[in-house]
């Protein structure tokens, strides 16, 4: 049934970072079959053995994507977002779904260089774009100024919105919205922390942008 | 010092929930009822049964065999059960459940169910349906003295109705549970402030032995108490991957993040009360009523603070429910707590300014020596000076105490006060430690870490204990496997962990210099053992550093591959103290004159929380609180259409929470100090408190910059046109 078509071969094997056991174990699951039945302890399967009425797999596309400089060349359902591609295919997590509707960014990423809600990006469209994630940032052990400057001043406390403030606040430092606290909160203002730490990550982009 | 966990947060490695990496997991999606009342009269699953990769849809016409053996939840009442009828009991019900091989399938597999309804009008209206007691023992009536009589009789007398608006947890992470089948045993990855809790509740759940259920939360990404339940959708992930016998990944949209995972309850509380001329207070009634389902009765910790705050000689408090065809609240961020307080504290606002009496004075001269509700001295209450030290910090001298009195531009300028407090909530927990030959330490319980920096704080109190560097302890947490602990919420992991960590890593340390004195080949032999301390990864003679040697070199002389230690804490049956942290919350707004708008300038809050042990995350947890405040405040509001009883704004572009932007510097002050009648590391609450008066001390400055009395929260740009 593969409805996740493997990659293709001609990736490299680095480009598969991910364990590939769930996508070799889901293309060679039986077309059409009603799998695995059986409860395991509490008798009969709420499921009967009548096989589901198998069709066709939905609409993909080809589409070939470097992230965090790994090229990989992969057949998507058209209906996937870079974020559940990241998530669900390639096993980078570090990309958050906090809405899945553009509203609160933690999924955000880098793609060519700009910041972008990776929930409201269709992988079809990125056919040769090169995306950075926040597993992407750091230079080997060396932690990417703005990571660094999350930690030292505690910029986060449940973490889960830290992925896309972090990139989030390389883009905004890359465009120059850094003027001051002001801007640097208007410029930061997509990426809500419902821990509250604004005032630490305000100062944290200032002393990325600045030093300070 | 910073975060031990914040290498992982920053590169993205912390694994929540939905993100540990499960060969061969399939995806489930919820289908939720679309009317709040009535029954299921049929589900056609035709369409999303023949869509390529769909497994299966399961819902009460399959009868799923779920064992849901009694396990005493919080509320009373009968829990809401997983496909077991056809009941619609509020909307957003899940009724159905997808599971496909692909998350793009199983969400358009589950727009393709069709479920008819048999549909009632609903009724989802706190001010529209009668109301009831609230439940015992929780909810009591509660009188001292003659209420009435003294209203009757005071000086001056004021009666006020206060309604607060229903508010969602929204943590950023939505919930979400992976659950894997292994034979009959069952290991879920879930978002959860209680892993013994969820532990329990799926076994009973499923009719099968605690021991085997395993539950793993080693990150939170939020919750706010939200993940304090075991809420339908863990079940149902368990439950579909028990039938497919697969494992099954199921996260909530953050649309259904507004329907079964709770919610801080709306609320409409009328107070009354009575004071001298000189503002000494007579007396304070309470009548509260706020939202509950109709399958349980919501309770929250909303009487204390009416009972204790001040000095009042006659108090009454009445507190009823509203059963209505919505889901069952949970517990949120200082509950009961913060809903009082903000009616409490913006009602002696309103006293301050009737009677002319500086909001401060006024607090202070209702300052009770002891309890007034039980009698017992305080632990420790610090009020006094959070208030002395915040006035002078904020400059609170400067204000001139008169509605509208000051303009900045088209800003109308005010300033507010407000205290906060919340009682120090102590339960029991245990703890294991073991130092390792090479002279690391792993330290372990069965807590968490929603954010608030246990990973750290308690790396920190292992660390002291055992005279090691914090780099050479690590601390786990978020198993059921591991040493009980009580769930993360009331503001209690670290009175209670904390002391249970330090117990444990203190029998560990004795075991060493218990080795080490009787070693005829240790420096240390013969040296009475309470003359040894550790301290840098030694153990030595108190006073003599140079007497000792390492653990590495006690351990590795003796052959011990490991020394290890089990303790726990409990606090004293009853104590004798009464035991709360305290807060003086100031707030400046700014609010223009002629739309309503209101800004915060800045705040400002001083706490009396007993000893700090992180103070970098204490400060973040104090500002965050405060954002959680102002978003209380001046923001957060969930809508109900009442016609059919649907959330109107179940998304965070149309429930608006503070963004960065709205969010000026906010400064936090922790008084030195330790309150070692509270526990054994002194410390007190922290979580709760920081968020409680925050609200009040906003509602109190919007006052005094317009003239204009909000009394409901949030305080929108259309109260105050």
């Amino acid at each position: 049934m593969s409805t996740e078509p493997p990659e293709s071969a001609e990736s490299p094997p680095e480009a598969s970072p991910s364990a590939p056991s769930r996508r070799t174990f889901i293309a060679t699951t039986a077309v059409g079959g009603a799998v695995a039945v059986g409860g395991l302890t509490s008798g009969p399967s709420v499921f009967g053995a009548e096989p589901a009425g198998a069709v066709e797999a939905p609409p993909g596309s080809r589409v070939s994507v470097t992230v965090n400089g790994v090229r990989h060349t992969v057949t998507v359902d058209n209906r996937t977002s870079l974020l559940d591609l990241l998530r669900e295919r390639l096993g980078l997590t570090g990309s958050k779904k906090g809405c899945n509707a553009g509203a609160c960014g933690a999924c955000t990423v880098l793609v060519d260089g700009r910041r972008v809600n990776s929930c409201l990006t269709l992988t079809v469209r990125l056919d040769g774009a090169d995306v950075t994630t926040i597993e992407g940032l750091a230079d080997g052990d060396q932690l990417h100024p703005l990571q660094q400057a999350f930690i030292d001043q505690d910029a986060f406390q449940c973490g889960y919105c830290t992925s896309g403030q972090i990139m989030s606040g390389v883009g905004c430092v890359q465009e120059g919205h850094t003027g001051s606290p002001e801007e640097i909160r208007e410029f930061m203002s997509g990426n809500i922390c419902r821990c509250g730490c604004y005032v630490k990550i305000v100062r944290a982009v200032e002393q990325a942008a600045h030093g300070k | 010092m910073s975060r031990v966990d914040g290498r992982l947060k920053v590169t993205g490695q912390a694994k929540y929930a939905a993100d540990h990496d499960i060969d061969g997991v399939v995806h489930a999606v919820v289908v939720d009822s679309s009317v709040a009342r009535g029954r299921i009269t049929g589900i056609d699953t035709r369409a999303a049964d023949a869509l390529h990769g769909v497994l299966g849809v399961i819902s009460h016409l399959d009868r799923p065999s779920l064992a849901y053996r009694d396990n005493p939840g919080p509320f009373p009442g009968r829990r809401l059960r997983v496909f077991q009828d056809d009941a619609v009991r509020f909307m957003g019900q899940p009724v159905a459940v997808v599971v496909a091989t692909t998350l793009e399938t199983a969400q358009h597999a589950a727009d393709l169910v069709k479920v008819s309804y048999a549909a009632e009008t609903p009724s989802t209206d706190l001010t529209r349906s009668p109301a009831v007691d609230g439940p015992a023992p929780f909810a009591r009536p509660y009188t001292r003295g003659d209420a009435q009589e003294a209203l009757g009789s005071a000086d001056v007398r004021m009666d006020m109705t206060y309604r607060l608006s229903r508010n969602h947890h929204n943590p950023m992470e939505t919930q979400a549970t992976i659950a894997r089948w292994d034979g009959g045993r069952l290991t879920v990855w879930d978002k959860t402030q209680h892993v013994l809790g969820t532990r329990n509740e799926l076994a009973a759940v499923f009719g099968i032995p605690q021991e085997n259920v395993r539950v793993l939360s080693p990150f939170v990404g939020g919750a706010f108490g939200n993940a304090l339940r075991t809420w339908p959708h863990v079940t149902i992930a368990a439950l579909a991957a028990r039938e497919l016998g697969r494992p099954v990944k199921l996260a909530l949209t953050r649309r259904q993040m507004y329907f079964t995972v709770g919610y801080r309850p709306a609320y409409e509380y009328k107070l009354s009360l009575g004071s001298t001329r000189r503002g000494r207070l007579t007396a304070m009634t309470h009548e509260m009523k706020y939202e509950t389902s109709r399958y349980e009765q919501f309770w929250e910790a909303n009487q204390a603070l009416g009972q204790m705050l001040y000095a009042v000689p006659n108090v009454s408090q009445h507190v009823q429910t509203v059963p209505l065809d919505v889901s069952t609240p949970m517990w949120m961020r200082g509950p009961g707590y913060g809903s009082a307080a903000f009616v409490i504290e913006t009602a002696m606002d309103e006293l301050a300014h009737e009677l002319g009496i500086d909001p401060i004075e006024l607090r202070l001269r209702n300052e009770p020596g002891e309890d007034p509700s039980t009698q017992q001295p305080f632990s420790t209450r610090r009020l006094r000076e959070c208030f002395r030290v915040g006035a002078r910090a904020f400059g609170w001298h400067r204000r001139d105490p008169r509605p509208r009195s000051t303009r900045d531009g088209d800003w109308l300028i005010g300033t507010g006060v407000a205290t906060g407090c919340y009682d120090v909530f102590l339960g029991q927990a245990e703890a294991h430690a073991r130092l390792d030959a090479d002279g690391t330490a792993v330290v372990q319980s069965a807590t968490h870490d929603t954010g608030t920096g246990t990973y750290t704080s308690m790396t920190q109190v292992a660390a002291d204990a055992l005279g090691l560097p914090m780099r050479q302890v690590t601390f786990r947490l978020g198993d059921s496997a591991m040493p009980p602990a009580p769930p993360q919420g009331a503001s209690q992991t670290m009175a209670t962990v904390g002391s249970a960590v330090q117990d444990t890593c203190d029998k560990l340390r004795q075991q060493a210099i218990t080795l080490a004195v009787e070693d005829e080949r240790s420096p240390l032999h013969g040296v009475d053992a309470d003359d040894v301390v550790a301290g840098g990864g030694r153990l030595h003679v108190k006073g003599a550093p140079a007497r000792g040697e390492t653990y590495r070199r006690l351990l590795a002389r003796n052959h011990r591959t490991h020394l290890e230690a089990r303790g726990s804490w409990a606090p004293e049956e009853n104590s004798r103290f009464s035991m709360y942290g305290y807060a003086a919350m100031f707030a400046e707004v700014a609010v223009d004159a002629r739309l309503g708008l209101v800004r915060v300038r800045r705040m400002l809050g001083v706490y009396d929380a007993g000893r700090i042990i992180s103070p970098k995350l204490a400060e973040s947890q104090a500002v965050g609180g405060m954002v959680g405040g102002i978003g209380a405040a001046l923001l957060e509001h969930t809508v109900t259409d009442h016609r059919d009883g649907r959330i109107v704004n179940a998304n965070l572009a149309d429930y608006l929470v503070p963004v960065n932007a709205d969010i000026p510097d906010l400064k936090a002050v922790y008084l030195d100090g330790e309150d070692y009648k509270a526990d054994p590391i002194g410390v007190k609450s922290l979580g709760e408190l920081v968020q409680i008066g925050v609200a009040p001390a906003l509602a109190n400055a919007v006052f005094h910059a317009t003239g204009r009395r909000v009394r409901n929260l949030p305080i929108t740009a259309e109260a105050l046109l």
